[in-house]
């Protein structure tokens, strides 16, 4: 029945962000950005870990339309598969910290007492702790690559997520139809998972949402100190990283990757704004 | 039916329900009356067992179901009565629904859980419900969100919730509080039916006389946490014997035609922390004596109801 409301919530609101200009243009280069990080061996021109030293440092023209890199790597192909090393970490990351937030949060905002306060105490600390510090940890302790810069990038935002349901939880805990629901005998297994979650997602989507765009800048940040994405595998960050020695003989290097970063970025943002109108739920986001 | 005897609920060391005794059988009506805050509602929890949810006990008495003694019942079987044997009606059915969930499966989950039944059955009897609550097209609203429909109409699905699992008793807490004139009179001829037809006990409880005087067999008068009188609905109404009774029932408006003006109790419900010594409705009592506001009257029987007065027996002799 979770999914069902969930479905119907999602028929009813989130078609409505692209009803307005903003929505379209923002929702429709994002769902553009995934197709193409989806099928992006196919659709990158050349091989993305193809090194042609002849070539290195090459002027954006033909063939290579945004250049290339220092070893004659083809910097669109690089850029597009970035989009899939970016959007996946990303992505992935927050799933983890959303799922793992979004019980921690239900539990500690149902069950309270200390439970609650044990929960919040280690989540809040999580939060105390500079992302690029809780990646340090886990490059320390599994080595760098991108499954450490998922696993900070999740706990970077699992207070946030688990702040926001608890509060949802604790809300809607009060509300009649709660009640209402007790008093027909039910279990608080069904209350949470079925009436409480279900009312309770919205808000937690849509910064979710949000943080996906975050989630790219510090995958980005990660990758650009080296923590993150290792050669070969493309990386915007990496490659902004890599770019840096070449700044002035070759911009294009590190301008693509990062203007990649901040449109998508900006889209997510604007995306993330158009959901929260149209989920009619900003007041429900200052709670947390 | 429901027997509770002498009940009395603490919240930490405020004590603000006692001594409080009624019972209802099947097919009849219990009505509770009682200004806001005189503990009507926390009766009623506490027959659901729902006081150890909102840090309260139950610290004297006992609450019998069925013949067996549910006081103490713990919470997991305690579930099963709720909804299951016991079906409460709560005062506001605006907020009684979940958003996000369409009429009919809500309802289901009732019939699903009390009595086991499988999705498509559990619709038909979802729809049967709706159909003998008078709902139209109950086939059609069953795939109605709540916010598709009226206040009354509401009202109706929350009943249909509350008789989903076939109860015995029937709680209603201020069922018609949130509702127009008009939708309220329906709700309770609806509910006066029901008792009729499904042989329910009712529990009624209102702060409105006139309701109390059309549908009810019995009531039990609350005030500031205690019952100050209570027996059969014709005995009160014709010979109230407690000041606050008498006081009540000239609270009711008469008519356009009768030239009295419409009369109040002066003063307010005292509050849990401040409950006065003796008689608690000493001070807002028009007939209290130096005796009233020292002792705490005990419940004098005077032919077939109570009343917790010192001048129970004298008070009926004036006419309320």
């Amino acid at each position: 029945m979770a999914i069902r409301s969930l479905d119907a919530f999602a028929r009813m609101s989130i078609g409505r962000a692209f009803a307005s200009g903003v929505g379209l243009v923002a929702g429709g280069f994002l769902i553009l950005l995934v197709l193409v990080a989806i099928f992006a061996p196919w659709i990158a021109p050349f091989d993305y870990a193809a090194q042609n030293l002849m070539n290195a440092n090459a002027a954006p023209g033909w063939p290579h339309l945004l250049g290339t890199d220092e070893f004659g790597r083809d910097v669109l192909s690089r850029v597009i598969h970035g989009a899939r090393t970016s959007l996946s970490v990303s992505a992935t990351a927050i799933a983890i910290s959303m799922t793992a937030g979004m019980t921690l949060g239900a539990a500690a905002g149902y069950f309270g007492g200390f439970f609650e306060r044990a929960v919040m105490t280690v989540v809040d600390l999580t939060w105390s702790f500079p992302d690029i510090l809780i990646a340090l940890i886990f490059v320390a302790i599994i080595g760098p690559g991108l499954t450490s810069t998922t696993f900070a990038i999740a706990i970077a935002y699992l207070a946030q997520f688990t702040r926001l349901t608890r509060a949802q939880i604790v809300r809607l805990k009060r509300e009649t139809f709660i009640e209402a629901t007790i008093n027909l005998g039910a279990k608080p297994s069904h209350i949470l998972l079925r009436h409480l979650m279900p009312n309770a997602i919205a808000p937690v989507i849509v910064v979710g949402m949000l943080a996906i765009g975050d989630g790219i800048v510090l995958e980005a940040t990660l990758g650009f100190f080296g923590l993150g994405a290792q050669p070969p595998t493309p990386s915007w960050g990496a490659m902004m990283s890599s770019g840096t020695a070449q700044l002035f003989l070759s911009p294009w290097v590190i301008i693509f990757p990062g203007v990649a970063v901040a449109i998508t970025v900006i889209a997510v943002n604007l995306f993330g704004d158009e959901l929260i109108r149209a989920l009619d739920i900003r007041d429900r986001l200052r709670g947390a | 039916m429901l027997n509770v005897r002498d009940l009395g609920v603490a919240f930490g060391v405020v004590q603000p329900l006692s001594g409080v005794s009624f019972s209802v059988s099947q097919g009849e009506t219990l009505g509770i009356v009682g200004e806001s805050g005189s503990g009507k509602s926390l009766t009623a929890m506490s027959v659901m067992g729902l006081l150890p949810l909102i840090g309260g006990r139950i610290t004297d008495g006992s609450i019998e179901f069925d013949g067996a003694d549910i006081t103490a019942l713990p919470e997991r079987a305690y579930r099963k009565l709720r909804g299951g044997k016991i079906g409460l009606i709560t005062q506001n059915p605006m907020t009684s629904l979940d958003p996000l969930k369409k009429i009919g499966p809500q309802v289901d989950d009732v019939a699903k859980l009390h009595l086991g039944l499988s999705n498509a059955d559990a619709r038909a009897r979802t729809i049967d419900i709706l159909g003998t609550l008078r709902i139209p097209e109950p086939a059609l609203i069953c795939d109605r969100y709540p916010h598709q429909m009226s206040g009354g109409m509401k009202q109706r699905i929350v009943i249909a919730m509350a008789l989903a699992a076939d109860p015995d008793l029937l709680i209603a807490d201020e069922p018609t509080t949130a509702l127009d004139v008009t939708v309220q009179a329906q709700i309770i001829r609806l509910l006066d039916d029901l008792v009729k037809e499904r042989n329910l006990a009712l529990v009624l409880i209102t702060h409105d006389m006139s309701v109390v005087a059309q549908t009810c067999d019995k009531i039990v008068v609350m005030y500031a946490g205690r019952a100050v009188e209570q027996g059969p609905v014709e005995e009160i109404f014709d010979r109230p014997r407690h000041p606050y009774t008498q006081a009540l029932i000239a609270c009711i408006p008469r008519g356009l035609d009768d030239a009295t003006r419409l009369t109040g109790i002066a003063g307010t419900v005292p509050t849990v922390l401040n409950y006065p010594k003796g008689c608690p409705f000493h001070p807002r009592c028009p007939k209290a004596e130096a005796i009233c506001a020292t002792d705490a009257p005990d419940f004098s029987v005077v032919g077939e109801s109570a009343a917790a007065c010192h001048f129970a027996e004298v008070a009926h002799a004036e006419p309320a």
